[in-house]
């Protein structure tokens, strides 16, 4: 664990000087007969002491330097809003395209492997900016086209809603990263397991269920847990799309106000504080995944 | 008598590798039937076939009556015919316990109680009572291996496929997982096993069936077959073997 080396290290060598270390050779035998991770559960991470820090200098500023920081909060609180809850609602659709996306591109069935295939690497190879421009400016187009020429009245009447394109865009896009980490997670498992399943009379989607997915989801846990944190920054980029989420929000403010620096400042801290706590997050489902 | 496993020139390729050509045998009920033979002689591949996780293609493989073929039909096959890998396979992230309930109770559906009451039962028959709360990676090679016998046998199977069953464990633990398979081949257990413990073959077998190049060379019961075998590809591998 390196931030316990870090962290742990610098503490032991605060306290006591290296002749004194390694005299102590009890303690230093204790200490390797430790079992890693033991301990770790009832002390705290230490690198949520980061978090701490961060939010710690974000708070000093809201209190002694209220104008503008506490203006600029107030300002952009509602886009913060609409920053996680974008975030989180475009997440668990994420994980189920993904989970689909993945299955379909291990498929013996040519034609869901082609159909899979073919989506993940279209999306992979556009921008998710121009996506959501796309998706945002051109399908509502598109579908009203459609509705015109099929004469359904209420596709021809279509009306872009600018937060749940922006959803689908950032679904159809991670999607397909998703998809890649499932198919991996997934093919990580040796083939031994779904043999063993299916030998015992249990059917492809039972083995997979039971067997396959609960151990590869142990697997992807980091990269999806990396996935995350990635979308709640590139979440910024529905700012481009008429999402007034925190960013496009803090630009409104220094429009009218003209203080780039107190502005960006505050919405980069918001931005880290809410990425620093999500690894710490990600970092704790990991271990008690590990310690079974 | 009807065999309960009827295995008629089934055929197998694999890419270019024709790993089956032509194999036939018969197996009744309550027969302890060993498979032996040098690697790559198609012999694995035989067991694979009769539980439909390799498909054949061509000839034709009855067990218990149900010619395989259709999905439904391996299903119902498969829930008849218990397997044993030479690499354990026992689901890592569920207990012991858990190895043994979860096909109970997803594919036979039976109430909880009286699958508990059954996997305690197998437990104690291979002798791990004490390690039902264990996950298999606390285990030693032998003791996964007896899990996966019992796991297999929680569906009341009316065949044994042992494919390997101690060809990856150490020498002081072949001992362990031989003696709970003679004690069911002992119960009559109807037993198709692949694999070089000649010990056990002499005990166990019935009949034993050596494979070359993906045929039956030769059949017969072990006596006969490792004292006086009429082939020579048989007596080649005999002499590197016994």
């Amino acid at each position: 664990m390196p931030s316990q080396g870090l962290f742990g290290g610098l503490g032991r060598a605060f306290h006591r000087r290296p002749a004194d270390a390694s005299a102590d050779s009890t303690e230093a035998q204790a200490e390797i007969n430790r079992v890693p991770g033991a301990e770790l559960s009832s002390r705290l991470d230490p690198w949520w002491w980061l978090v701490a820090a961060v939010a710690g200098i974000f708070v000093l500023l809201i209190i002694f330097r209220s104008d503008p920081y506490l203006d600029i909060l107030l300002f952009v609180r509602d886009g913060l809003a609409v920053t996680v809850l974008l975030t989180l609602a475009s997440f668990v659709f994420i994980i189920f395209v993904g989970l689909v996306g993945g299955l379909g591109r291990i498929s013996k069935n040519r034609f869901i492997y082609l159909v899979s295939t073919l989506y993940v690497e279209i999306v992979r190879g556009v921008p998710l900016l121009v996506q959501l421009i796309w998706w945002y400016y051109a399908a509502p187009v598109v579908i009203q086209a459609i509705g015109r020429f099929l004469h359904i009245p209420g596709l021809a009447e279509f009306r872009s809603n600018a937060i749940f394109l922006a959803i689908l865009g950032l679904v159809i896009c991670y999607g397909a990263y998703m998809s890649e980490i499932f198919r991996a997670g997934i093919q990580s498992i040796h083939k031994g397991q779904m043999e063993a399943a299916r030998s015992l009379g249990m059917s492809y989607m039972q083995a997979m269920r039971y067997v396959v997915v609960p151990q590869a989801v142990r697997v992807v846990l980091p990269p999806v847990g990396n996935e995350f944190i990635a979308l709640l920054k590139d979440s910024s980029l529905v700012s481009v799309v008429a999402v007034a989420d925190l960013t496009r929000r803090g630009r409104e403010f220094m429009a009218t106000h003209f203080d780039p620096i107190e502005v960006w400042t505050l919405v980069a801290l918001l931005y880290l504080i809410m990425t620093l706590f999500s690894s710490r997050v990600i970092a704790r489902l990991e271990k008690r995944r590990a310690e079974r | 008598m009807e065999p309960i496993i009827r295995v008629e020139n089934v055929h197998k390729h694999f890419g270019r590798v024709h790993a089956l050509r032509g194999v036939s045998l018969d197996v009744q009920k309550g027969e302890v039937v060993v498979v032996l033979g040098p690697s790559g002689s198609g012999k694995s591949t035989l067991l694979r076939c009769v539980n439909h996780l390799e498909v054949y293609d061509a000839g034709r493989i009855t067990v218990d009556g149900i010619l395989l073929k259709s999905a439904q039909n391996i299903n119902a096959v498969r829930r008849e015919v218990g397997m044993v890998f030479q690499s354990f396979n026992l689901f890592p992230h569920l207990t012991v316990m858990d190895n043994l309930l979860l096909a109970q109770r997803v594919v036979r559906r039976r109430e909880r109680g009286e699958s508990v009451k059954v996997t305690e039962e197998l437990l104690a028959k291979v002798g791990i009572s004490e390690k039902s709360d264990c996950y298999p990676g606390q285990l030693s090679g032998g003791q996964q291996q007896r899990v996966a016998i019992a796991r297999a046998l929680a569906m009341n199977p009316k065949i044994m496929l042992f494919d390997e069953p101690t060809s990856a464990l150490d020498p002081e633990m072949i001992k362990e997982v031989l003696d709970v398979m003679l004690a069911l081949a002992r119960e009559g257990m109807t037993m198709l096993v692949v694999s070089h413990e000649m010990g056990f073959a002499r005990a166990a077998a019935s009949r034993c069936v050596f494979m070359d190049e993906g045929q039956i060379v030769e059949e017969g019961t072990p006596e006969r077959l490792f004292s006086s075998p009429t082939q020579q590809r048989t007596r080649d591998f005999l002499s590197k073997v016994l």
